[in-house]
């Protein structure tokens, strides 16, 4: 298997190696490799909540992060809120923005594409008449997403689109916001 | 007997072939007519995806007075039968294979006709026998009438109204195109796929292929085979015209693209929302092949002889893609599935192999060692036309006859080095030299 390049050499900092043979090891144990999840969520005034992540599960086993990390959550004064931390939907253009531009550092490590420097500008067009119940015909999510890579690299612009186009196919982000998903939301 | 052949279809009869010039008695054993397939699981307008100058079978090359053209499918059948009877090949027809099981020195193949046994065994009876449907079809409304492109014959067969055609490959973008000719409202629900013109610099894209040595990578140089064998057939039809039949010309027939088809939820179908990406990883791909197809001719000094280098505009985006269609509205009364085939290996008792019947690659080097594992742990009769094989030969979705000699004489081979000098049936490790 052609792992990378010889001919190139480039360090963005991914350990590629490590990568590739988890998924050869993961090819043969499916079950390590399903993960969950989670992040929890308090009320605290308002439209204001705070939502923390640490822990999770994969590998078979419960694992967690380095440190707890806590992340604020409300609306603009626009909306009539405080502004205590940006607005649910606009996570979303942070996970999709982490998630492409990881993947652009992965694939050009394996590609052997020394990059310079890796900037997007993420926007997500959004009718706000949806969530305000104000007309029935709008969908209360984005109705486009748009994504605008500037990538710094020792490559060709056709590689550079190859790698931005190979990053969307692995990404978890990118598929869980082009493609339907379950959700089940209960009360305990 | 020594050998028996499943399947009387090209891959079959070529087996056959070299069969009957190392003098190794065998039969061939067909469930129908000879090119059985090719008789009764084709549309009607479909045509060879691969240039006449391409069939090359053993001890049959295109003789006729049109190398550039594309056989129909009732000249195929032709071809296949005049290829059985030049190379007197012999063919039990109508007699169907139900199951193959060990014995102590080879097989034990039960058929319609009784039982035969033999040492060993060519499983040729083809690479997509069976419509691989996907399982979101279940939440598709009774109102929808469902076929696939093995069942779909002509325009005319269908119920007025619109056509969800699932799949982009040459199956689903040939089909989209007699369709909405026909005057139906077509979408085009479109995942990964390869785009391809039909000619690059005056010639066709298959002869670049042949002549490159694209087809000739082994398939231990692919980076994931079995991404590289689930790799859907490309975006081409042949046609007199030898047009090129990519995305951008079914938008401009009329066809509407949307996403992969994701889900059917409530009614309605849910398509990806990422269309965009998928064309541009197919135009990308496409214009690494031209590169690559232009490099090997500067380099092979075949510059003078072709046409001058051409790029390709990349594939239009519609506006704002439709991410959601309701099957309960009435707007298509069909779905056609042209989302591929499958080998059926129902029929023989044997052990089912990883990734869903597809054998596992054989590991690297010439020479295997001695199979020593008990004989319940040996893989089965490894079949001879799995996509892509030893190497990656190929033409496209429909496998046409004659792109395979070299690789039928391996497996000849093998056999006769199975059965000659060790006396052992063909079925250890080897037979995987088969692909």
């Amino acid at each position: 298997m052609t792992v990378t390049d010889d001919s190139r050499t480039a360090d963005n900092g991914v350990d590629v190696e490590a990568l590739l043979g988890a998924r050869e090891v993961l090819k043969g144990a499916p079950e390590a490799a399903q993960f969950t999840w989670r992040a929890t969520s308090t009320w605290t005034h308002g439209v204001h909540s705070t939502s923390s992540i640490e822990n999770y599960f994969g590998l078979g086993q419960e694992q967690h992060h380095k440190t707890r990390t806590t992340f604020d959550i409300d609306h603009p004064e626009v909306f009539a809120a405080p502004d205590n931390g940006i607005t649910p939907i606009e996570f979303l253009l942070v996970g999709l923005a982490g998630c492409l531009t990881a993947g652009v550092a992965s694939v050009a490590q394996n590609r052997g594409i020394q990059l310079r420097s890796v900037e997007a500008t993420v926007e997500g067009e959004h009718d706000i008449r949806g969530i305000l119940g104000a007309d029935p015909d709008v969908r209360n999510g984005f109705n486009d997403v748009k994504v605008t890579f500037h990538i710094d690299a020792d490559a060709s612009k056709q590689e550079i689109e190859a790698l931005v186009a190979q990053s969307q196919k692995r990404s978890a982000v990118f598929d869980a916001l082009t493609n339907p998903t379950n959700v089940t939301v209960e009360v305990a | 007997m020594t050998t028996l052949v499943v399947g009387a279809g090209h891959a079959g009869l070529a087996a056959s072939h070299h069969l009957s010039a190392r003098s190794i008695d065998h039969v061939v054993l067909e469930r129908g007519d000879v090119g059985q397939s090719w008789r009764t699981e084709r549309w009607d307008s479909l045509r060879l995806l691969t240039p006449n100058w391409l069939n090359r079978l053993p001890g049959l090359p295109y003789d006729g007075p049109d190398p550039d053209g594309y056989l129909a499918m009732s000249e195929v059948v032709e071809l296949v039968e005049r290829f059985a009877k030049v190379s007197e090949a012999p063919v039990r027809t109508n007699t169907a294979v139900t199951s193959v099981r060990r014995t102590d020195d080879g097989y034990r193949v039960a058929t319609s006709d009784g039982e035969i046994d033999a040492r060993t065994v060519v499983v040729a009876s083809g690479a997509f026998n069976r419509p691989a449907v996907p399982a979101v079809s279940e939440g598709v409304p009774a109102s929808v009438r469902q076929v696939t492109a093995f069942g779909y014959r002509n325009p005319d067969q269908l119920p007025e109204g619109g056509v969800l055609v699932v799949g982009a490959s040459a199956s689903g973008v040939q089909i989209a195109a007699e369709l909405v000719r026909s005057g139906r409202p077509v979408t085009l629900a479109v995942g990964e796929h390869v785009r391809m013109p039909r000619t690059y610099r005056g010639r066709d894209v298959l002869w670049w292929m042949d002549a490159s040595g694209v087809w000739d990578e082994r398939y231990d140089s692919f980076d994931d085979l079995d991404r590289a064998r689930r790799l859907p057939s490309p975006q081409l039809v042949g046609t007199a015209a030898r047009s090129t039949l990519d995305l951008s010309a079914l938008s401009e027939l009329g066809v509407e693209l949307v996403g992969r088809l994701a889900m059917v939820r409530d009614s309605k179908a849910l398509f990806s929302g990422g269309l965009r990406n998928v064309f541009s990883l197919a135009d990308l791909k496409l214009e690494r092949l031209l590169d690559s197809f232009d490099a090997w001719a500067a380099a092979s000094g075949r510059d003078a002889e072709v046409g001058p280098p051409e790029r390709f505009p990349p594939t239009r985006v519609p506006g704002s893609p439709r991410w959601q269609l309701d099957l309960g509205s009435g707007e298509i009364s069909t779905i056609l599935w042209a989302t591929g085939g499958r080998a059926d290996y129902s029929w023989p008792r044997r052990r089912r192999a990883r990734h869903q019947g597809t054998p596992a690659p054989r590991r690297r080097g010439r020479r295997q060692p001695r199979d020593v594992r008990p004989r319940s742990a040996r893989p089965a009769p490894a079949p001879l036309d799995l996509p892509p094989r030893r190497r990656r030969r190929r033409a496209g979705g429909r496998r046409a006859p004659g792109r395979l000699p070299r690789r039928y004489r391996l497996a000849v081979s093998h056999l006769v080095h199975r059965t000659r000098c060790t006396g052992r049936p063909a079925a250890g490790p080897t037979p995987r030299l088969s692909w």
